[in-house]
């Protein structure tokens, strides 16, 4: 069943935001922000810096709690649930500014990444019992499915320290995929990459769509991209909600493009006179 | 009037502490690191104003400032030669870094043969008089303490908030690599940071030096200065002066009107229970970081 | 230059890598469990002294070197420990059981202390670790109907159902087997999920809790698993000692232990070893370089707190990662040779950013 893709009116949706709100002091990060996102697509934010675009991403991850409005996932009420429930629902995030754990390898990155399905709690793990190991090899097995998709092999038993960005940004997706989510929030997963780099990221975001069935919510500037990838799109600028539609209604609503590109009115006054 | 007299004393050990954790705070808020060798700076400056006068035979009020200056090189070169090299590693290590220096200080002092075996009495002018006011009789020593951090605290006030100096070592704690990108001399901002703090520690070291004497383990006053920057808000300066005297006189009543024993651990408990309650502090601002 | 092909998940987890492994730590257990054959009294001693602190540095090393919490007043735990020990065995109950129960009631004391410091980081909370310490010695040295106070009270030896184990050979064999669990249990942890958990919040804690990890629960379990451990370490000091008084267990013991995990290697289960081997050897070694050194210095009473000051300021400043450290540098040297470069070890060049918003 194809999504109808300006409206995304197919079967309940997977995440949904209503009058979102967030408040810091005197600031309005985020303004009564509505949307919904449809299971099995890729929705993209977008707006200029400052928009709010991590902001509600915070909200979704509980890392924040939104002033007024509600978000529902899965029709269940996230913002009852306190931080490290979030990932046992079924949400996996990356974050803007790597957050990896530096002094491990990436293999261990991957299998904390893999926590919420560790299978054996501490008293078994402190001696090594049987249902520990059976916990450890399957694990292991989840991890290399990721490291194959994502060709980390040869980075396996490398600290995360000595890594170069365009590496970490693999590896801090690889992570969230091992949590095998039903949403993955990406932050910006181009920024920071090459031509090459960004290619890759392209067909992962794909694959992760088509092959693995996981839902995807992104924060993106690089527009080739998210016309690439993309089925919705959703603008936001100054924590308010701009337009929303497919890519090529989004890049040409007026409003957004006033609000990258600046409008007429503020040119005008730089025309020369005709001699 | 046993009230009265227990909040003057009360007052006037919490300056010490003031002073001393006033002392940590301006490096932290400078570099982010904590010094665990404040209370031993304290005690080599106690020492240098011991040793001018005894040795070199100056009268205090000549030996004492020199002994603060004298410091304030001592701070900037310990800067130079052991600090600087590990700026930027994780807090963890520059705090084992300055236990380690507080070892050492307390070890090599307490090796000078004579000097730092013994305990000294410091010959302070106002020393042994006594004012009285309504009815409690307060030592000048206590009067000297309070006075002296009271202006000082005013003068650290102005520099902080008015001058180019005090600007340039906000901008330092905050981001360093910005700052070395806005033009500001980073590392002798740093060496001045600690210069300060190690002349701050000195005066309350010579202040202190009346009520205590001047000994080689003089230093571990200093880790009663931690609670008190600690409840006040490590990042904070008045948040230093406030948490020192609610440690001062938390002590002193403690003493008091508790049983034996609690009078040392008071300072603990305060500073626990205020974890529980107000993690940062009186004064400290939010620690969240952002993502 | 050795290359481990690895065939199947099974080999990545187990606890010996290779033959060779297995072959020097083989022998290594051998030569251990010979010891009061080969050694005299005094090295048995000795060798006494260096599993009970390599427990307590392994304890020291779960909190801060694997979780990332710093603790300036662990000995705590250690008085804790030897305290309950001490009371228990002058029942005559059985080691086993109060050894157990040092651990357990170390571990109660370790959850309280970590509550306050479930909030906070870093500086705040060596500090809360710092307070905490105190007050238990105080508690320890005010408690005098139990602790006999500053007084001291003296140990008897560890029973077991009527048999006395007190000779050197028998509390030797039980600091070993102690030690040799402690290991493998925090071995155990390290290759299984709760001991990435530890090292998840100690790297980064906004992405622990994003992966699922409950930050109050870890960090609470970390406390009371490293409370515990140091907990079995104060049980067999106060047997060693035979004699204990709160004063042992105040911030001198606390920093000893933070030297021992710093020098030792922070974050690796042989810095714990090399750390209590450096900790236990480093007074004999001046000791015996004492009679070297001019008297004036040589007898002076601060040469120890020199001594250590500076070998503390000189690993924290060149050889951050310890002896352990040190020890992977040489086994790459050796590897590689002649092909070892400088720079592979190079630390990062970084600069300091503050973490406070204000």
């Amino acid at each position: 069943m194809t999504p109808n893709l300006s409206t995304g009116t197919s079967g309940t949706p997977l995440l949904v935001a209503r009058d979102l709100s967030v408040r810091f002091g005197g600031v309005l990060a985020v303004n009564q922000v509505s949307f919904e996102v449809q299971r099995g697509e890729v929705f993209t934010l977008i707006g200029p810096n400052g928009a709010g675009k991590t902001t509600v991403f915070n909200l979704i991850s509980r890392i924040y709690t939104p002033t007024t409005g509600t978000l529902h996932f899965e029709g269940q009420l996230l913002s009852d649930k306190p931080p490290h429930d979030i990932a046992a629902l079924g949400i996996a995030r990356t974050f803007q500014n790597i957050e990896l754990f530096e002094n491990a390898t990436v293999l261990q990155n991957l299998l904390i990444g893999h926590h919420i399905h560790r299978g054996a709690g501490f008293w078994s793990n402190l001696f090594f019992t049987r249902a520990s190991r059976d916990a450890e090899l399957a694990a292991r097995l989840s991890a290399e499915r990721v490291i194959d998709l994502l060709g980390l092999q040869p980075l396996r038993d490398s600290f995360v320290a000595g890594l170069p960005y365009g590496k970490r940004k693999v590896v801090e997706l690889a992570r969230a995929l091992c949590m095998r989510p039903k949403l993955l929030l990406l932050d910006e997963p181009s920024s920071g990459l090459n031509v090459e780099e960004t290619e890759d990221m392209a067909w992962w975001i794909q694959d992760i769509k088509t092959e693995l069935g996981i839902t995807v919510l992104m924060v993106e500037h690089d527009m080739s991209l998210v016309s690439r990838v993309s089925d919705r799109v959703l603008a936001m600028n100054q924590g308010e909600v701009l337009a929303l539609g497919t890519p090529a209604e989004v890049q040409a609503h007026p409003g957004v493009i006033e609000a990258y590109l600046g409008s007429v009115d503020d040119v005008s006054s730089l025309r020369r006179a005709a001699a | 009037m046993a009230f009265v007299q227990l909040l003057i004393s009360g007052i006037s050990l919490g300056c010490i502490y003031a002073l001393i954790a006033l002392g940590f705070v301006l490096i932290y808020k400078a570099t982010e690191t904590v010094n665990f060798a404040q209370g031993e700076l304290m005690m080599l400056g106690a020492f240098g104003g011991l040793v001018l006068m005894k040795l070199a035979g100056w009268s205090f009020w000549f030996a004492a400032p020199l002994a603060v200056v004298g410091m304030f090189m001592f701070g900037m070169a310990l800067e130079r030669l052991v600090i600087r090299p590990i700026m930027g590693q994780p807090q963890f290590t520059i705090v084992m870094l300055t236990i380690g220096v507080g070892y050492t200080a307390r070890g090599l002092i307490s090796m000078i043969p004579e000097i730092g075996t013994e305990t000294h009495t410091l010959d302070v002018p106002y020393k042994g008089e006594v004012i009285n006011i309504a009815g409690a009789v307060i030592s000048l020593e206590q009067v000297a303490i309070i006075g002296v951090t009271a202006v000082l605290c005013a003068l650290l006030y102005l520099m902080f908030r008015y001058s180019k100096l005090g600007i340039a070592m906000q901008a330092t704690s905050q981001n360093q690599l910005a700052a070395y990108y806005m033009g500001i001399p980073v590392r002798r901002i740093n060496g001045l940071v600690w210069g300060l703090s190690a002349a701050v520690a000195a005066l309350a070291g010579l202040l202190l030096a009346p009520i205590t004497f001047v000994h080689a383990n003089m230093g571990y006053i200093g880790l009663k200065a931690f609670p008190a920057a600690v409840v006040g808000g490590f990042g904070s300066l008045p948040g230093a002066i406030v948490g020192g005297l609610v440690i001062g006189l938390v002590e002193a009543f403690a003493g008091f009107y508790l049983p034996e024993g609690f009078k040392d651990i008071a300072a603990y408990v305060v500073v626990l229970v205020m974890l529980v309650v107000k993690p940062n502090g009186l004064f400290g601002g939010n620690l969240r970081k952002k993502v | 230059m050795r290359f481990i092909f690895k065939t199947d998940y099974a080999q990545d987890i187990a606890l010996v890598k290779h033959n060779g492994q297995a072959f020097w730590y083989g022998l290594l257990v051998l030569v251990m469990l010979a010891a009061p054959f080969w050694a005299g009294d005094y090295w048995l001693s000795q060798l006494s002294f260096v599993l009970i602190y390599a427990v307590a540095g392994l304890g020291l090393m779960v909190l801060s070197g694997f979780t990332g919490l710093a603790s300036i007043g662990h000995a705590a735990f250690l008085g804790v420990g030897a305290y309950v020990q001490t009371v228990l065995s002058a029942k005559g109950w059985p080691f086993p059981l109060t050894m157990a129960l040092a651990a357990g009631l170390s571990a109660a004391v370790g959850v309280v202390v970590g509550l306050p410091a479930l909030r906070v980081k870093g500086i705040y909370l060596a500090i809360a670790t710092l307070s905490a310490g105190f007050i238990v010695e105080e508690v320890l040295a005010r408690w005098e109907s139990v602790t006999k106070g500053n007084a001291g009270i003296s140990v008897t030896s560890p029973q077991f159902f009527g048999a006395d184990l007190g000779s050197s050979e028998a509390f030797y064999y039980i600091a070993l087997g102690t030690c040799v669990l402690v290991t493998l249990a925090v071995l155990n942890l390290l290759r299984s999920a709760t001991g990435r958990a530890f090292i998840a919040i100690r790297d980064s804690e906004v992405s622990a809790q994003s992966m699922g990890i409950h930050l109050a629960g870890y960090k609470t379990l970390a406390f009371a698993l490293s409370a515990a451990i140091v907990g079995l370490a104060g049980a067999l000091y106060a047997h060693k000692l035979r004699f204990i008084s709160p004063d042992q267990f105040g911030i001198q013991q606390s920093v000893d232990l933070l030297l021992l995990v710093v020098v030792g290697g922070l974050g690796s289960v042989h810095g714990a070893f090399l750390g209590a081997i450096f900790l236990i050897t480093m007074p004999q070694l001046i000791a015996m370089g004492k009679d070297w050194l001019p008297p004036a210095i040589g007898q002076a009473t601060g040469l120890q707190a020199v001594v250590y000051g500076v070998v503390l300021m000189a690993f924290v400043l060149f050889e951050p990662m310890g002896l352990y450290g040190r020890w992977l540098k040489v086994r790459t040297w050796l590897q590689l040779f002649p092909f070892y470069r400088r720079g592979l070890f190079k630390r990062q060049k970084s600069y300091a950013k503050s973490e406070r918003l204000k």
